[in-house]
């Protein structure tokens, strides 16, 4: 299959159309003109393709959505020997992901109207995915003064987090969360309470074997509860990303039964790993918040299963080779998702723990929400779709990626769903080779 | 560890010496014999053995250590080995040079064994499987330090006659201390019981897991004990206030005649040096030379130390040896 740089009329017929929002499953044809969704259903063009239309025979493969990510860090500004926007855009296109949002913590950082402007142009360039930033929601990300939340809502930032770090000043915070109300933007933070969280692996047994400092399950859930209470009290929009641990899981359970704004996301290496990935320094493993227990990585799969986690994200953190190889405690945290975030996540679905359609929202519907975005196949709306066999074995092989960095801890993880094509607004950004593997 | 050129090594066979945990009984029982074989030698009368003659021995350093360095270096010089002294100020790690680095430009002098000693856990493993010589870690952030557990066990060996059964207290900074680490894994792995013992500060989460009992309470954890084993307050280490002060610390933790009168009557004493006199350890009990067996702990370092740089080395020495 080749890709087109035009968006013509093209119908893509034999596909298992999945829609998350209407709850649509059946097997049908879609069709899209101008870059939009025209019409999709069990019955389109049963008696045969007009003339002029481009057919994409499905081959009875899913048809959904593109998929949100919302957690990427790009490398550039300032990381381009790491990630581009250009080579991200490849990987994600590659992941069936056609839409991601960028975290701030870039150099320089994203905190004010010209950073978000510099993404947007970088993206228009390259005219692959969707891409959008986050503003930091303090300058520099140095936790003391906000950024021009209302300017930078304005100029296309989605929301606001300062990345890998936490807000952990309480009175900003709560600042935050009050004047973010606005604009109606979310603030999204790392649930990590720095003054406790020093540790570079989980606390326990195994830290204290690899003689490695530990980092509690607490420090995240001292450090949400804390913000729930300043939600309570200012009514802000609140998302906590990258939640690894059971007792996050029931926080965030038990608030949103209050009513309280709040969302919550996780990264697919949350749900399929725990610390012993760790075990023999091995820092591909390292990642912020730290991996945890059995019991946790089990009760986040049981979080994202049940929706009490709106979103999957990729949390796509590229690193070069100098940033890995280093002594455990000296190495950077992060793993490159793009391009496995779908293909990791449905397991989920391989296990029996939720639906094909029900996974596909927590990574369309589910992120597009949290950030007032639409994901869905209704329409009269952009046609970004992705094209995957959910069945077809592969194996996961990092010198494969697009992405520049290939820090996976994955390689050789044996998978089951292959991307066979990615749209954005009617244009084929991607199309896997016949024969070649995705991942 | 890699196990390979198991046959070359009889007794101990792994190429490297990065820790105690994962050895077994034997192996550990083998290189406390040989050190003993060392150990009973008189140095004025035996000098130099020539086991290592040409052969080079790398001591790298990463982090400051007087004690440990001469001590490898007296082992190596004293089986003729080529001794090289490396230090690698931390300040120029910071500064970019990594590890691998290092691993390449080492690996370019082809020694035969290089002994490191690194702050962070985990770092001379990474060190070792870049490089094609053997490796014997000196102590590697908080993580082990299997040469001084060796010498610890040589030295209870030869007073007590034995390691399995006998109750081991360790004390103090149990979180920060690879002394301790390697120290559990051995004496566990040969059949003694352990108890560590330390403000809940310094006790890292999931000890009893490693088989060992803990105690906050050291009266407590002293009630006949055969062994007392007392480590060095890190204080470069901690970050943070960890005990309110050295005198409450000294108060709750130190070891004096009125905490041991709750061991055994013929317990003995220990302490890796070096030591913090009045913080740790009251001097009346480290230099009592009836129960003290911090002196016997020097001497045998050098033993234990030319026992691993001996199994190390044997492959090298093999195809040079008379049938």
């Amino acid at each position: 299959m080749a890709t087109r740089s035009e968006s013509g009329p093209t119908v893509y017929l034999n596909a298992r159309l999945l829609d998350p929002r209407s709850g649509l499953d059946v097997q049908g044809a879609l069709f899209a003109d101008k870059g939009v969704i025209q019409d999709l259903g069990p019955r389109l063009f049963n008696d045969g393709v007009p003339e002029g239309v481009e057919v994409v025979d499905c081959a009875g493969a899913c048809l959904a959505p593109g998929l949100v990510d919302m957690r990427v860090q790009l490398g550039e500004p300032g990381h381009e020997h790491k990630e581009t926007i250009q080579t991200a855009s490849k990987a994600a296109a590659a992941g069936g992901i056609t839409s991601m949002v960028a975290l701030p913590n870039t150099d320089p950082v994203v905190d004010d109207v010209a950073g978000i402007e510099f993404i947007a142009r970088r993206a228009r360039e390259e005219k692959l995915v969707k891409v959008y930033g986050y503003g930091a929601v303090t300058r520099r990300l140095e936790g003391r003064e906000l950024v021009e939340i209302g300017l930078l809502s304005e100029y296309g930032a989605l929301g606001f987090t300062d990345g890998l770090q936490a807000v952990a000043d309480a009175q900003v915070m709560r600042r935050a969360l009050s004047y973010s109300r606005t604009v109606d933007t979310v603030i999204l933070q790392h649930p990590q309470e720095p003054s406790l969280a020093g540790g570079v692996m989980n606390s326990g047994e195994l830290a204290t074997r690899l003689g490695l400092a530990g980092n509690h399950p607490l420090n995240e859930v001292i450090m949400i509860e804390r913000d729930l209470r300043l939600v309570e009290m200012t009514g802000g929009r609140y998302h906590v990303a990258n939640v690894t641990c059971a007792e996050s899981v029931e926080v965030v359970r038990r608030a949103k039964a209050r009513g309280l704004p709040v969302t919550a996301s996780t990264a697919p290496h949350y749900m399929i790993l725990n610390e012993t990935a760790v075990g023999d320094y091995r820092t591909f493993a390292k990642v912020t918040p730290p991996l945890r227990s059995e019991a946790d990585r089990e009760a986040v799969a049981a979080g994202v299963a049940d929706g009490t986690i709106d979103a999957l994200a990729s949390d796509h953190t590229p690193h070069d080779q100098d940033a890995k190889r280093l002594p455990f405690s000296l190495a950077e945290p992060g793993i490159v998702g793009l391009e496995t975030l779908l293909p990791l996540s449905l397991a989920l679905v391989h296990n029996g723990r939720m639906s094909l359609l029900e996974l596909l929202r927590r990574l369309t519907e589910g992120p597009a929400e949290i950030l007032k975005g639409r994901a869905d196949l209704t329409p009269g709306l952009p046609c970004d779709i992705v094209i995957f066999d959910p069945e077809r074995p592969a194996t996961i092989d990092p010198d494969r990626f697009r992405s520049k960095s290939k820090n996976s801890p994955f390689e050789a993880h044996m998978v089951q769903g292959v991307v066979l094509r990615s749209v954005v607004d009617g244009r084929s950004i991607f199309a896997l080779d016949s024969g070649r593997r995705a991942a | 560890m890699q196990d390979f050129e198991a046959i070359a090594r009889p007794g101990y066979r792994h190429r490297h010496l990065l820790g105690i945990e994962g050895l077994t009984p034997a192996e550990i029982g083998y290189l406390l014999d040989l050190a003993g074989h060392y150990a009973v030698q008189d140095p004025r009368a035996h000098k130099h053995s020539p086991l290592l003659s040409g052969h080079t021995v790398i001591n790298l350093f990463f982090e400051t250590s007087t004690r440990t360095r001469t001590s490898f270096e007296l082992a190596a010089k004293r089986l003729s080995a080529d001794v090289i002294n490396m230090s690698v100020a931390w300040s120029s790690i910071k500064k970019g040079e990594t590890l691998i680095d290092t691993a390449m430009t080492l690996n370019a002098m082809h020694p035969d064994a290089l002994i490191v000693r690194h702050p962070d856990s985990g770092a001379v493993k990474l060190l070792s499987e870049k490089v094609n010589c053997s490796v014997i870690n000196a102590g590697d952030g908080s993580h082990e330090h299997p040469t001084q557990a060796l010498l610890d066990a040589l030295t209870i060996r030869r007073r007590k006659g034995k390691l399995a059964g006998l109750t081991v207290a360790i004390c103090g900074d149990i979180m920060h201390s690879r002394v301790a680490r390697s120290n559990l894994h051995l004496l566990t792995t040969m059949g003694a019981r352990v108890r560590v013992i330390a403000p809940p500060t310094l006790m890292p989460s999931g000890i009893e897991r490693l088989g060992v009992e803990a105690y906050m309470d050291m009266r407590a954890g002293l009630r006949d004990v055969d062994i007392v084993m007392m480590l060095r307050l890190q204080t470069e280490r901690m970050q943070g206030s960890y005990v309110p002060s050295i005198r409450e610390y000294f108060r709750f933790y130190g070891l004096d005649r009125d905490k041991l009168a709750l061991a055994k009557p013929d317990a003995l004493i220990m302490h890796p040096g070096p030591m913090n006199r009045g913080v740790e350890i009251d001097s009346e009990v480290a230099d009592d030379i009836d129960r003290s067996l911090i002196q016997d702990q020097v001497e045998m370092g050098v033993a234990v130390r030319m026992a691993c740089l001996e199994a190390l080395t044997a492959s090298l020495r093999a195809p040079t040896e008379v049938p």
